[in-house]
């Protein structure tokens, strides 16, 4: 194999070839649609780091979409695909809502309570799916999408309830204040120098949490026998079975452990970005589905749904200053992340498609 | 390598230079073959040596890294199975491609379905033609049975059916006997042996020597990825000359067998009634019992019970009623993982759905079923590198191939390689009660022998292991004591003495090449056990029961029942 033959083979490279591949059929699209290619890019390349104001916002933003990422990638390598991480992030939601409204905790304990409750909400969710799964054999998919909706009317419920509901409007008050995570406040420091714009956006230690859990559940994966257990029944069930693991209750705790995760995702948006509320919505906010992208993208590695969700991230917050700037409607940028994420998913092929036209020099072969 | 042969068309396949890598791994390099139109060319090779990469090349699911292939004489491109078929090649693989809840007329139609001009599939036409084939064939099928209720040598004509409806001129069998019962094995090789007369190629990858002779007119020697030898297969020809060319290692000598000893019971299994998948009772008071440094042989066509016999002892399946004991203690319808914890270790029958998780490294699937233990893994973090050494170690006790293969996923392993990969393991857990199905399915004689080996050593160690084959004479070389299974009932047990190096013929008819075949060859194995060593075995055991080397036979063949029952010392 020759050396450039080797470097067309590697994972890395398939990524970078498959995300030029989108956005030269986005590109395509653009043309066809009649929008001008450089200025789009131009656009959404200074819309993500310009400033670091956007950057910091993009982090932000792509937070809880590593999260249910995250947690999407765990279930899938124990062979579950948790369609429901939706239902579980609202539930986190509304879970983290109430307890932040009721409670008022001293700030680190305030925080503390919002995340374990949002943390349970979620669990409870991906258990009660697992459950179904592994006693009935309830599919996962199935029963997701169905809690998913559940999650949502229940959470349009308690929105409306005269306890939470802020008048006039289609949200819910704020939780008490004690429960944010912001740290705009300590990075008062940035005030002089050319990273201040930072402190226009809403910085908050959301991030730090992401990429701890994402290294945590990356360890547990590859380096604990539980890990080597749930990757065993993901591969081979049967075979994981007759060696004596406990199949039941595995997918049970994992379940539990990847709803919890998007019930994170969920506290954490709650408590780090304003307006610190929940609000009554017809459809899906989809932090739960972008995380099926994520974890896509990532190949299900959980560090590698840091580095998925922030391109995802950017991808989103950076088509929106597209849509400001060049008029394209975000129908088209929806189309255009669609087409991106089409391509990187199909990434896996890329080395395929090498050997079948790399002609092997048998001279060489001989020797 | 014989003498370069012409490309002509009298020869339906002839492979060029074949050169085939795994990344930095030969597996063929220079390989040529030639296979004449209206044989049955046998291949013969070590685990690993590349057969199955070859016969993956011709049939479109690898590609050569360079190399020619003509097929009647013309240079034939084939990139995929599509091509393959286009050009009158037919696969049938050693894990049949089959889908289960169709029936078997669906299974055939798949992918090649007779429409008229609107797509709409035409039934009927497609029944008759397959009636047609498969009359002419002498296949015998019930074309409307659903595949999941019949047996695998059904499934296997299935196999040829696809094959053969597809207009193969070409036919390619991976293993195809490894999984039958020897009666089934006579009927493939009337069947194939049909097909020479019509001028069809049938090419077979084997590791039963016997096969070979009895079906092949010529066989192919490979070792390593080199084509050693092409011989001529006659009444002459030896199984010695095969098996060394094949390899250097094999020795053709039985381990010195210990006197039988046995201890205490360790397995006791008790009027036991199990239903199977379908809710139909597939053992019916089944009683059976395994002592401390014994080998217990299981005898019977497939599909009478043994599958649910073993599913019962390793709790994956629930018992209706009856007991199953280790050591004094009732396991019935506890978990696996108790079943393991009594010191039971299990060698599956299906190595790739059950045994292994092929997707795992070979190291990883080293300790798939005593990862818990302290050596493995330490407030619940893995110790990889002690994973790793032990998994070096294996490769190199059982002789797994490539030796660096701790690594690689075990489905780069050839299969051979694997079903090593999946004895050595469960070997190494010095169990109690080892329960080794079709333990030497797919290995070469060189590695059959060493597990043979191995087997008889364990016992000697005093570990009680329940031998399940359909491999009769596998059962009769090594067993201490032969029970025979038919239709979920245990017909009667009988000692090694009795069955000791005879041979077991069916009921069934054989042509008489066969059975000439058999008698030489049987004579040749009773000729292994060194004449005082049956003596020893003579004099100890002669008070048992002696057996008629029919007998057996006819119980498979669910002749009548016996009452006897072992007296238990
Ligand atoms: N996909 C693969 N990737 C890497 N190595 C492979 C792959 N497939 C096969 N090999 C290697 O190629 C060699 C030949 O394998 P092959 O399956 O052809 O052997 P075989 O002769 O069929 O053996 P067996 O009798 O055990 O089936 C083996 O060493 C195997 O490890
Ligand atoms: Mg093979």
């Amino acid at each position: 194999m020759t050396t450039v033959e080797k470097f067309l083979k590697k994972p890395i490279f398939s990524l970078i070839f498959s995300v030029l591949l989108g956005f030269l059929v986005s590109s395509i699209i653009l043309v066809i649609t009649g929008y001008s290619v450089p200025d789009v890019l131009q656009s959404l390349f200074e819309g993500v780091f310009s400033r670091p104001r956007h950057m910091a916002n993009v982090i932000i933003k792509s937070t809880p979409i590593i999260l249910t990422g995250v947690s999407i990638a765990l279930a899938f390598k124990a062979g579950l695909f948790n369609m429901g991480a939706e239902g579980q992030f609202i539930l986190g939601s509304v879970a983290a809502l109430i307890t932040g409204s009721i409670l008022d905790l001293p700030p680190v304990l305030q925080v503390l309570a919002i995340i374990v409750s949002g943390i349970i909400a979620g669990a409870l969710l991906g258990a009660l799916t697992g459950f179904l799964k592994s006693k009935f054999g309830a599919h996962e998919v199935i029963t997701g999408i169905m809690f998913n909706w559940m999650a949502l009317h229940f959470s349009n419920f308690i929105v409306n309830l005269k306890e939470f509901h802020k008048p006039n409007s289609a949200s819910t008050f704020p939780i008490k204040s004690s429960g944010f995570t912001g740290i705009r406040s300590n990075l008062g420091f940035l005030k002089d120098t050319s990273f201040s714009d930072i402190l226009k956006t809403e910085v908050n230690l959301g991030i730090i949490i992401a990429v701890i859990v994402a290294i945590f559940m990356s360890i547990v994966i590859n380096k604990t026998k539980k890990g080597y257990e749930i990757c065993a029944i993901g591969l081979n069930e049967k075979a994981a079975e007759s060696a004596g693991m406990n199949v039941f209750k595995n997918i049970i705790q994992v379940m539990t452990v990847s709803g919890g995760i998007s019930g994170l995702a969920a506290a954490l948006m709650v408590t780090g970005i304003s307006p610190h509320s929940v609000s009554a919505s017809t459809n899906f906010e989809n932090n739960g589905f972008n995380g099926l992208a994520v974890a896509l993208i990532a190949s299900n590695s959980p560090i590698g749904c840091i580095f998925s969700g922030l391109f995802f991230g950017g991808l989103l917050y950076g088509g929106r200053s597209v849509q400001a700037d060049v008029g394209t409607p975000s129908e088209i940028i929806n189309i255009i992340i669609g087409v991106i994420i089409f391509f990187v998913a199909i990434a896996k092929i890329f080395p395929l498609v090498v050997s079948k036209f790399s002609k092997k020099n048998c001279e060489e072969n001989h020797a | 390598m014989s003498l370069e042969t012409q490309i002509s068309p009298k020869y339906a396949v002839q492979m060029r230079g074949i050169l085939k890598s795994f990344g930095a791994k030969k597996v063929l390099s220079e390989f040529n073959i030639d296979i004449k139109k209206g044989t049955v060319h046998a291949l013969l090779g070590e685990n690993g040596a590349g057969k199955s990469t070859l016969m993956n090349i011709l049939y479109g699911l690898h590609r050569a890294d360079c190399g020619k292939i003509f097929l009647n004489g013309k240079a034939t491109n084939i990139r995929s199975p599509a091509d393959a078929i286009k050009n009158k090649i037919g696969m049938v693989h050693q894990h049949f491609m089959l889908i289960d809840k169709f029936t078997v007329l669906e299974n055939v139609i798949l992918g090649n379905e007779t429409t008229n001009k609107f797509g709409i599939l035409n039934i009927k036409k497609a029944r008759d033609r397959i009636l047609k084939v498969s009359r002419k064939h002498g296949l015998n099928i019930d074309l409307d049975a659903k595949v999941e209720d019949i047996s695998v040598g059904m499934q296997q004509r299935v196999e040829i059916l696809k094959a053969l409806y597809r207009d193969a001129d070409i036919l390619i069998f991976d293993e195809p006997t490894a999984v039958l019962s020897p009666a089934e094995i006579e009927d493939f090789i009337r069947i194939i042996r049909k097909f020479i007369l019509e001028d069809k190629t049938v090419i077979i990858v084997t590791h039963k020597l016997r096969e070979i002779m009895n079906s092949a007119d010529k066989c192919t020697i490979i070792r390593s990825g080199i084509n050693v030898d092409t011989l001529d297969i006659t009444e002459k020809t030896c199984q010695k000359d095969l098996a060394q060319g094949m390899i250097c290692s094999f020795t053709g000598s039985n381990v010195k067998r210990d006197k039988f000893n046995p201890g205490n019971v360790v397995l006791r299994v008790k009027n036991l009634n199990t239903k199977n998948e379908k809710k139909v009772l597939a053992l019916k008071n089944f009683s059976l019992e395994v002592r401390a440094g014994e080998i217990l042989g299981v005898a019977g066509v497939d599909g009478n019970g043994q599958k649910e016999l073993v599913d019962s002892i390793t709790g994956l399946l629930k018992v209706e009623s009856g007991t199953i004991e280790i050591n004094g203690k009732q396991i019935q319808n506890t978990s696996p993982r108790n079943v393991l914890d009594n010191k039971v270790s299990i060698i599956h029958e299906d190595r790739s759905k059950v045994g292994l998780i092929l997707d795992y490294t070979v190291a990883e699937n080293s300790v798939i079923t005593k990862y818990r233990s302290a050596n493995f893994s330490k407030h619940g973090i893995l110790k990889r590198k002690s994973i790793r050494s032990f998994a070096k170690n294996l490769i190199e006790k059982y002789n797994i191939k490539p030796n660096n293969c701790a690594n690689i996923p075990a489905r780069n392993l050839s299969g051979g390689n694997q079903q090593k990969l999946a004895i050595a393991r469960e070997i190494s857990n010095e169990p109690d009660l080892l329960i080794a199905v079709q333990p030497t399915r797919g290995l070469d004689i060189g590695a059959v022998e060493h597990v043979h080996n191995v087997l008889i050593e364990e016992r000697s160690k005093g570990r009680a292991i329940l031998l399940i084959s359909l491999e009769i004479d596998e059962i009769l070389q090594i067993s201490d004591t032969v029970c025979v299974i038919y239709n979920g009932c245990n017909l009667g047990e009988f000692d090694r003495n009795a069955a000791d190096g005879k041979k077991v013929t069916n009921k069934k008819k054989s042509d008489k090449r066969t059975l000439d075949e058999k008698e030489t060859i049987s004579k040749k194995e009773s000729d292994k056990t060194t004449p005082d060593e049956k003596e020893t075995i003579n004099k100890k055991e002669s008070d048992k029961r002696i057996l008629d080397e029919k007998e057996i036979g006819f119980l498979m063949m669910g002749g009548r029942k016996n009452d006897y029952s072992r007296k238990i010392s």
